[in-house]
């Protein structure tokens, strides 16, 4: 049985000839003809997988971004439009309370010009009438003159008379 | 559904129990006349390799095999190429015959005109035997699967595994990312990944192929083979050795931190250590393909050396367990095969700066 177990352990040169032109040419073979090929797809499909995650990752992130983007945007634009709205409302207000005071010092100045003009008018026509009244009373002073000075002796009188009238209208 | 499984189970005890009793019978037939059944015989007979298939033996002792080609070459005489058949049974062609005795029990040998061995000349036998056969329909199996293989992966693109891809594939997978790259390094697995990926399935095949008995060509100790294991720790020997960088030299003629003195010691261990690996990867392979087949073939055996037919149950149930060992072990020695493989190699490509 060792005799027997001795061939067993001693590798004919035949058989080790043959292993090895097949062991060679399958690897050969298969190295040229299937593993390349299989390795390099099962790596392109590795990478694409791999790829494919990271740029879904990276999209990911992006979206957040833009989300967050938008509603800083929106922020920024509410405040801008309360800010305008605000000023807006300011300026309404000054212009109106503006407004109000011009028309109101307008309005006084007018009232002043009005009086003043008033007054002026008062005493323009206040003087006329003076002038007329004298006048007036001049003319009916002559016409009555001219009768009663017919008469000797009213005239001095009435001159007197007239005289003082005058002067205690001036005063 | 248990049921089924026990009936079935049953019934091919039954089969496989008659079947073997009355191919033992056959064998008793002929092992009557020589007296006692011998089982060590019997079994490396079977393991060893042999110039003929055999198939059966009829009760009037007529075998049926597929007799191989045989190829021979001496010097005197040249290239000789017949078939097996002219050889069978210790006959003697063109000054050739098998011996069938002593320690060149099973070769081919020259037969003097005298009718006696020339043991100074033995012819260089080529023949194409039994375990040349069988792994040369392995490696067949092997390109026919694989080549299909690559052809499915050019026309589906990178597109999901399916079909066969979707049952080879998770072993390459395995080969690349359990083997190849925890050892090798991802930056340097791609080189030796033909190899350690050719390796691994032509073990596994020949393994599997192995297993399984009959038809003709499985059933072949392959792997079991030294000649052929021997070729495998040779090719990963080479590409160990050639791939080896400065790092690796330097550490086996001048091992950096060992005193001066101790070189003359250190330098032979080193270059001992260089041949062992490779030794021990076609010897665990051999031994434990080898003895898986011894064990399945003693236990069948022992339907013989008891000569009753009670025992095959037992014998039959005791096979189809180690043959599901033997399963695992094709796997294993396949992976330990290729996993050592890609030790060696790595150890061969340190990082520079080591």
């Amino acid at each position: 049985m060792i005799l027997l177990a001795n061939s067993l352990v001693s590798p004919g040169v035949g058989t080790i000839f043959w292993s090895a032109l097949i062991f060679v040419l399958f690897l050969v073979v298969l190295t040229k003809f299937a593993w390349k090929p299989i390795l390099s797809s099962v790596k392109a499909r590795d990478e694409m997988i791999k790829g494919s995650l990271e740029s879904a990752a990276k999209a990911r992130e992006e979206m957040l971004k833009l989300q967050s983007d938008n509603e800083i945007i929106l922020r920024k634009a509410r405040e801008e439009r309360e800010n305008i709205l605000k000023d807006a409302r300011e300026v309404r207000d000054k212009l109106i309370s503006e407004a109000k005071g011009k028309a109101t010092e307008e309005a006084e100045k007018l009232v002043e010009k009005a009086r003043v003009g008033i007054e002026n008018q008062k005493l323009k026509a206040l003087s006329e009438i003076h002038e007329q009244v004298a006048t007036l009373s001049v003319d009916i002073a002559s016409k009555l003159l001219g009768k009663k000075l017919k008469q000797s002796g009213e005239q001095a009188k009435l001159i007197d008379n007239y005289l003082n009238e005058i002067d205690l209208n001036k005063n | 559904m248990k049921t089924r499984i026990l009936i079935s189970f049953f019934l091919f005890f039954l089969i496989a129990g008659t079947t073997i009793s009355s191919f033992g019978q056959e064998d008793k037939e002929k092992t009557a006349t020589e007296g006692k059944f011998d089982a060590s015989t019997f079994i490396l007979d079977h393991i060893a390799d042999s110039h003929e298939w055999h198939i059966l033996t009829w009760k009037n002792g007529e075998n049926v095999a597929i007799y191989l080609p045989v190829i021979l070459y001496s010097k005197e005489k040249g290239l000789d190429v017949f078939s097996s058949k002219k050889l069978a049974d210790g006959k003697e062609y063109k000054g050739y015959k098998i011996e069938e005795e002593g320690d060149l029990k099973g070769k081919i040998v020259t037969v003097n005109k005298e009718g006696t061995l020339d043991e100074k000349n033995l012819p260089l036998d080529f023949s194409m035997t039994k375990t040349v056969i069988g792994m040369l329909s392995a490696a067949l199996i092997g390109l026919f699967l694989f080549l299909s293989l690559a052809r499915s992966y050019k026309k589906s693109g990178i597109s999901h595994p399916k079909g066969i891809q979707s049952f080879l594939e998770p072993v390459i997978l395995f080969v690349r990312d359990d083997i190849a790259i925890p050892n090798l390094g991802a930056d340097k697995y791609e080189r030796y990944m033909p190899y350690l990926l050719s390796a691994f399935f032509f073990i596994l095949i020949n393994n599997l192929m192995g297993l399984i008995p009959f038809p003709p060509p499985f059933g072949a100790n392959v792997t079991g083979n030294i000649a052929l294991t021997f070729v495998l720790a040779t090719c990963t020997f080479l590409i160990t050795q050639f791939s080896g960088n400065k790092t690796y030299w330097k550490h086996i003629f001048f091992a950096p931190g060992v005193p001066f003195w101790l070189l003359p010691i250190m330098i032979p261990v080193e270059i001992i250590g260089l041949f062992s690996k490779p030794f021990a990867l076609m010897i665990r392979l051999f031994a434990n393909i080898t003895a898986g087949h011894i064990i399945v073939l003693s236990l069948i055996c022992l339907i013989f050396i008891f000569d009753s037919l009670a025992v095959a149950p037992v014998s039959i149930f005791f096979v189809i367990f180690m043959d599901f060992l033997e399963l695992l072990v094709a796997f294993l020695q396949a992976y330990i095969f290729t996993l050592l493989s890609a030790l060696f190699i790595s150890m061969a490509v340190p990082e520079e700066h080591h």
